[in-house]
């Protein structure tokens, strides 16, 4: 662990050190979804693999939109886009709580020198109709995780249990790199030929972001697409299991691809301030009935573990 | 006597959970073990972030034998009968005894059950307690099923007796009973063995982890008050903030720090509130000044650096949430200063109160009319306390209490001072929620007094209105607190309300559009219908005050029968006048003239009513002086012509204590005229003559309450 000890010296290295500390305890280190979506959780490697009986074990980053949170740049902690690290692992492991704090140590924390906290939090995502039990995990009064024992999703129990580590990426680092403002934090290693900073990749983004999130999408339009995207969602959905060809093959994926859109255009409309707050709870619900209507999809195929209860059902017999 | 160590090694436990958590683990575990024939000298509960233990000391080492005899079927009963009766007992024929009585030989069967052995009784319950704990919130983890409140890692079970320890051995789900334990996650994490409780306990503290929650609890209040006291400060007592600090940490290390100059004009609430909740800081105060200027933090590990990375990290993470509230109260200023409180309120026109109920807005239009109707009667400006009423809500827009809901109210108050409003009415802003609970104060500047009044009665004449009553243990909007702070209101100011018009007229005017009338014969006009319905629910809710203000007044000492023999009287609908004379009443009561003129009424009444009854007359007036055989009767007659005299003028004047006395001064009087006099003569004149003395006997009694309605 010679490596743990020596401090990161950039935003890339924090991330890249978490990539082979997970990969190096079994995770399939995954890929960001190529969607828009508001929290790593959404990645289908999170919130479909959860279910069914299939043990699974991922890691990835995934870019995270929140149009309401835009701040053009200039808060020091705030962004509509940042990255979450996420690590999913089913079933949960006993030494998940002492695999999470060998990766502080793997970036830079040292043990004996902070203060690491299990402090109560449930999580709760109404728009995926999922919650679960854990706690963020401090690190000297500061919130550098949320460690989560998923108990449903989709309104489908979880068994087994999978446990959801999420690490708010910028925040993180900031911490671990002694850095005030977002924006002043190195990407790359500063003593590279061409250093870069946060803000050289992402000031810019984050100022047309906002004024187009808060200003000018076109709420129409938005109001249109969502309502496509509920619809298409349903229509694949409520397609016969079988093709012409008479394969069976159920499309949840495809189909909760247009659940996070729906998720994603709900965001934009909120920061856009044309969802009233009778009106949000309404629109919660319909994107959480399509999250169900995937989630009972998904754990009719086979990754959802369908074959395997079949099995084991057929073995009992 | 063996002594039993229990210990549940978890991940962990939120701090809010681990004080019920300690006694429900206590009293299942112990009423277990009593249950199944243990007896133990005593037992106690402790609990750490990731440790949950019962120490039982003095336990039996096995439970008694029990004998039960049963009796079964007659000798000669059918074999069926009498193998069920063998089968039921587990018995054989040979094992049951005959004996005779009235109609036969019976069998009877005696069943020995022989004493367990503690270390199964406690396997036993142990497992049954972990399986079937209530925590408030449980959870499964892995591809287990058992739930417990985080994940369970090891359970800890050993008896111990001169001899030394044994583990008691059980399996829940995997996990394996043993005799070790783990010490403070960073500082000793290795595994070790106990022997004993106080083994157990030595060796945890050696191991970095303080297990007694209240010795945690002290350890930070003394050390921190200490480091505060040294820099001639003083730490914000928190009791709720300091239990669940304790609960958070093994090891509790003490740090304190400096609030950075640039926060230091923040107020004081915004600072304590986002230190507490944010952060679990305890606030330090310069008493000099009463600025909060510093804050302590509870770090869960010592350190090489004596916690100064700890600190530092704190510190920025301070800064951090500070300034976001620092940009918050800075926005709202400028809101404020460019438009105004109500410019503030204007977007609570889109915030729902209650489906039923309409907008916020809508409930502060009520609010201000209301107010300014009750202003003349609690002595405030009319026009003050309308201005108060609109703009007391306005915060709830605010960006503050947005983040920090708590702060409503408090908030208003300094966006109300920063526009130049009135002081009275950015006093409101706070004091219109009060008395929020029964240790808080009830307003007295009349404006609050006008608002908070006006805001409680909305509510619960909005609630009435449509039906949402409190059921049981189910007040789900808190009407019956909106109750007790109206009465608490009411009385600790003086207030005269007419409840009955004021709530009639709430419940008229509140948005609530359905009716249902149940007893509907056709006969009335739909105006007439929800005029009455109206007048029946503004009667539910007087009633609704009624109890409340029983069950207040029972809390300062006045029997029920008391406020029942008020309550009976006209203008009980006036709260203020109501007690104003169960007070006297309970006053005059605790004298002996007063308890004894009670009986002496009765013993009046009793008689009167007797006589009614059989004579079939009402005996309600004429009595004559001139018909008074005796000092004493004629004495009575001057007596009653004097407390008449005294009680009417007294009554009207609603001095209550001055008619009370001259009632209670009938006692020695009455007590003569019975003493001395016999009612029922021969003589039909003075017999009717004395019946009507003692109607105005009653007659005079019953201005002041209805008596007849005391116990005993």
């Amino acid at each position: 662990m010679a490596d743990s000890v020596s401090q990161p010296k950039s935003f890339q290295e924090i991330l890249m050190r978490l990539q082979a500390y997970w990969g190096a305890r079994g995770c399939a280190v995954l890929q960001p979804y190529d969607m828009e979506v508001g929290a790593g959780t959404f990645h289908p490697g999170t919130t479909l693999r959860s279910l069914g009986s299939r043990p699974w074990a991922a890691a990835y980053v995934q870019p995270s939109r929140r149009p309401t949170d835009g701040r053009y740049g200039e808060n020091p902690n705030r962004l509509q886009h940042y990255y979450q690290y996420q690590v999913l692992i089913k079933p949960s492991p006993p030494d998940l709580q002492a695999l999470y704090l060998g990766s502080l140590e793997a970036i830079g924390i040292d043990m004996d020198l902070h203060d690491i906290r299990f402090v109560e939090d449930d999580w709760e995502s109404p728009t995926l109709g999922a919650w679960g039990l854990g706690w963020e995990v401090w690190c000297d009064g500061m919130e550098v995780s949320q460690f989560t024992y998923f108990q449903q999703v989709g309104g489908h129990d979880c068994r087994p249990v999978s446990g959801e580590l999420t690490y708010g990426l910028e925040r993180l680092a900031m911490y671990v790199l002694g850095i005030d403002h977002v924006m002043d934090m190195p990407f790359n290693d500063p003593s590279s030929p061409t250093p870069l900073k946060y803000g050289d990749v992402f000031r810019q983004t984050e100022q047309e972001y906002s004024r187009w999130n808060f200003d000018q999408a076109d709420t129409a339009m938005l109001l249109q697409h969502f309502v496509d995207a509920e619809a298409e969602c349903e229509r694949i959905l409520s397609a016969p299991a079988e093709d012409a060809a008479g394969r069976r093959i159920v499309m949840a994926h495809p189909a909760y691809d247009q659940c996070i859109k729906a998720s994603h255009l709900f965001n934009l409309l909120d920061a856009r301030g044309v969802i009233s707050v009778t009106e949000r709870q309404a629109y919660i619900g319909r994107v959480r009935a399509l999250a169900k209507k995937c989630a009972d999809a998904f754990v009719t195929t086979e990754a959802g573990g369908a074959m395997d209860a079949a099995e084991e059902a057929g073995a009992g017999a | 006597m063996p002594d039993l160590l229990i210990e549940l090694f978890s991940e962990e436990i939120p701090a809010r959970m681990q004080a019920r958590a300690r006694a429900d683990l206590q009293k299942l575990i112990t009423d277990g073990l009593v249950e199944a024939g243990l007896t133990y000298a005593s037992a106690g509960a402790s609990s750490t972030p990731r440790r949950l233990t019962l120490a039982v000391e003095g336990l039996s080492a096995e439970s008694p034998t029990l004998r039960e005899e049963r009796k079964g079927p007659k000798a000669d009963a059918p074999e069926k009968a009498i193998e069920g009766f063998l089968r039921s007992t587990g018995l054989t024929r040979d094992q049951l005894v005959e004996r005779e009585d009235k109609k036969g030989t019976v069998l009877y069967a005696t069943i020995e059950r022989p004493g367990r052995p503690a270390p199964q009784i406690v396997a036993e319950v142990l497992e049954r307690t972990i399986r079937n704990f209530p925590w408030p919130k449980s959870m499964r983890w892995g591809a287990g099923s058992l739930r417990w409140v985080r994940p369970l890692h090891s359970i800890l079970c050993i008896l111990t007796t001169e001899a030394g320890a044994e583990v008691v051995p059980l399996n829940v789900d995997g996990i394996a009973s043993g005799d070790t334990t783990r010490g403070h996650r960073f500082m000793a994490p290795d595994a070790f063995a106990v022997t004993s409780f106080d083994d157990y306990a030595a060796k945890l503290r050696a191991a970095k982890v303080m297990l007694d929650p209240a010795e945690r609890a002290e350890h930070i209040w003394n050390d921190a008050t200490n480091r505060a006291f040294a820099q001639g400060l003083e730490v914000v007592e928190d009791k709720g903030l300091l239990e669940e600090v304790a609960g958070l940490v093994e090891w509790p290390v003490v740090l304190m720090g400096k609030i950075g100059e640039d926060f230091l004009g923040l107020p004081p609430e915004v600072l304590q509130t986002s230190m507490k909740e944010h952060q679990k800081f305890f606030s330090v105060r310069n008493p000099a000044t009463g600025r909060i200027e510093g804050f302590v933090t509870v770090a869960n590990r010592e350190t090489a650096d004596d916690g100064a990375t700890i600190l530092a990290g704190n510190l920025k993470v301070l800064a951090a949430r500070l300034s976001d509230a620092r940009f918050f109260w800075e926005n709202d200023l400028r809101t404020v200063k460019s438009e105004g409180m109500e410019g503030m309120a204007a977007g609570l026109s889109d915030v729902t109160f209650h489906n039923k109920l309409g907008s916020q807005a809508d409930r502060i239009a009520r609010i201000a009319a209301l107010a300014h109707e009750i202003a003349p009667i609690v002595g405030a400006a009319p026009d003050l306390a309308t201005e108060a009423a609109r703009v007391a809500k306005a915060d709830l827009q605010s960006e503050m209490v947005g983040e920090f809901p708590e702060l409503q109210g408090t908030m208003g108050g300094y966006y109300a001072r920063a526009e130049g409003l009135p002081e009275a009415v950015a006093a409101a802003c706070k004091a219109h929620y009060q008395p929020l609970g029964p240790s808080d104060d009830a307003p007295t500047e009349p404006v609050s007094v006008a608002v908070a009044l006006a805001d409680k009665l909305d509510t619960l004449t909005g609630f009435w209105a449509i039906d949402e009553k409190p059921t049981g243990s189910k007040d789900p909007f808190a009407l019956r607190r909106a109750a007790l702070g109206v009465i608490r209101l009411v009385l600790g100011n003086g207030v005269r309300l007419d409840f009955s018009e004021v709530l009639f007229r709430g419940i008229q005017q509140s948005p609530a559009q359905s009716f249902h009338e149940r007893t509907d014969d056709g006969s009335l006009s739909p105006e007439e219908r929800a005029d009455k319905n109206h007048h029946a629910k503004a009667a539910d809710l007087l009633a609704f005050f009624h109890d409340r203000l029983k069950v207040h007044l029972r809390d300062q000492g006045i029997r029920h029968d008391v406020i029942d023999a008020c309550l009976a009287m006209p203008g009980n609908d006036d709260l203020t006048l109501l007690v104003k004379r169960a007070e006297a009443l309970a006053a005059t009561l605790a004298t002996e003239d007063g308890a004894n003129l009670i009986q002496g009424f009765k013993r009046a009444n009793n008689i009167l009513t007797q006589a009614e009854e059989k004579d079939g007359v009402e005996y309600s007036f004429g009595a004559e002086a001139k018909f008074a055989e005796g000092p004493e009767e004629t004495a009575l007659f001057a007596a009653l012509d004097r407390a008449d005299a005294t009680i009417a003028p007294a009554m009207k004047a609603e001095d209550f204590p001055a008619a009370m006395a001259a009632m209670a001064a009938l006692r020695a009087p009455i007590d003569a005229f019975f003493e001395a006099v016999q009612i029922n003569t021969d003589n039909q004149v003075v017999r009717r003559n004395r019946l009507n003395l003692l109607s105005r006997i009653r007659t005079t009694c019953l201005q002041v309450a209805d008596l007849t309605r005391l116990e005993g």
